[in-house]
């Protein structure tokens, strides 16, 4: 299945990318997906080990299952306001 | 509100407008302003980017919870782009038929926006360096990059 993951402001800078496409093994976590971003992503890897995560723009878990077609954000601490 | 995002300076008036009523005899407003400092170091201007359509979303639900647990009629509004100092870069409105309710409706919806709606501060310092906020780590942080040492909600104006 396909996940379509998004990196903002300092977790994009460490990436030097804002999105990414992966082909990922169903069943598969929020956390599976992101380990597999830290092995295809050379800069993802300094990406904190349990990041904020949003699944289809809603906060999710790194223990929620992702399906095929998700949008997956990887958040950094946010600071609105 | 139509959105809760927006690249123009922010109406404290439109606001206010938005949420009184013939019904509602008190209402509160709080600003989150620029502030020329962080962390000891001059800041000049900054720069607040969004991951937009979650932002929009999730302002709608702080709005609604807020709306669901006082009798209140609640605004929310963030800018997002460059801003300068002394600029109004968040603003609440919350009217009530009496200002209790109003005060806690206000309180509430701008601290859960802190928390989360996905909005990132980019700031620009007068040395010459750029650093992105992170308040999580404000009190551990002794140099380099940005920090936030946000005050509690109430001293900042508004």
């Amino acid at each position: 299945m396909n996940v379509r993951i998004l990196l903002f402001a300092t977790y994009a800078d460490l990436a030097g990318r804002g999105s990414v496409e992966l082909r990922v093994a169903p069943p598969a976590t929020v956390a599976d997906v992101l380990r597999q971003l830290r092995d295809l992503v050379p800069g993802a890897a300094r990406i904190p080990e349990r990041p904020l995560v949003a699944l289809n723009q809603v906060h999710a878990r790194l223990e929620t299952p992702v399906s095929d077609g998700d949008e997956l954000a990887v958040l950094p601490p946010m600071a609105g306001g | 509100m139509a959105s809760h995002l927006t690249r123009s300076a922010i109406s404290q008036d439109a606001l206010v407008a938005h949420v009184s009523g013939p019904d509602r005899g008190g209402a509160v407003t709080f600003l989150g302003l620029v502030r020329n400092h962080q962390d000891g170091k001059g800041v000049l201007r900054l720069e607040y980017s969004a991951y937009e359509p979650m932002a929009e979303a999730e302002s709608a639900r702080i709005v609604a919870e807020a709306e669901a647990r006082w009798p209140a009629r609640v605004a929310l509004l963030h800018r997002v782009g460059e801003l300068g100092i002394g600029d109004v870069a968040v603003a609440v409105a919350a009217a009530s038929a009496h200002r209790a309710q109003a005060f806690e409706a206000c309180r509430y919806v701008i601290e859960e926006t802190k928390l989360r709606v996905p909005i990132w501060k980019k700031e620009f310092y007068a040395d010459g360096t750029v650093g992105w906020v992170d308040p999580t780590t404000a009190d551990k942080r002794t140099s380099g990059r940005a920090g936030s040492d946000s005050p509690p909600v109430g001293s900042r104006g508004g």
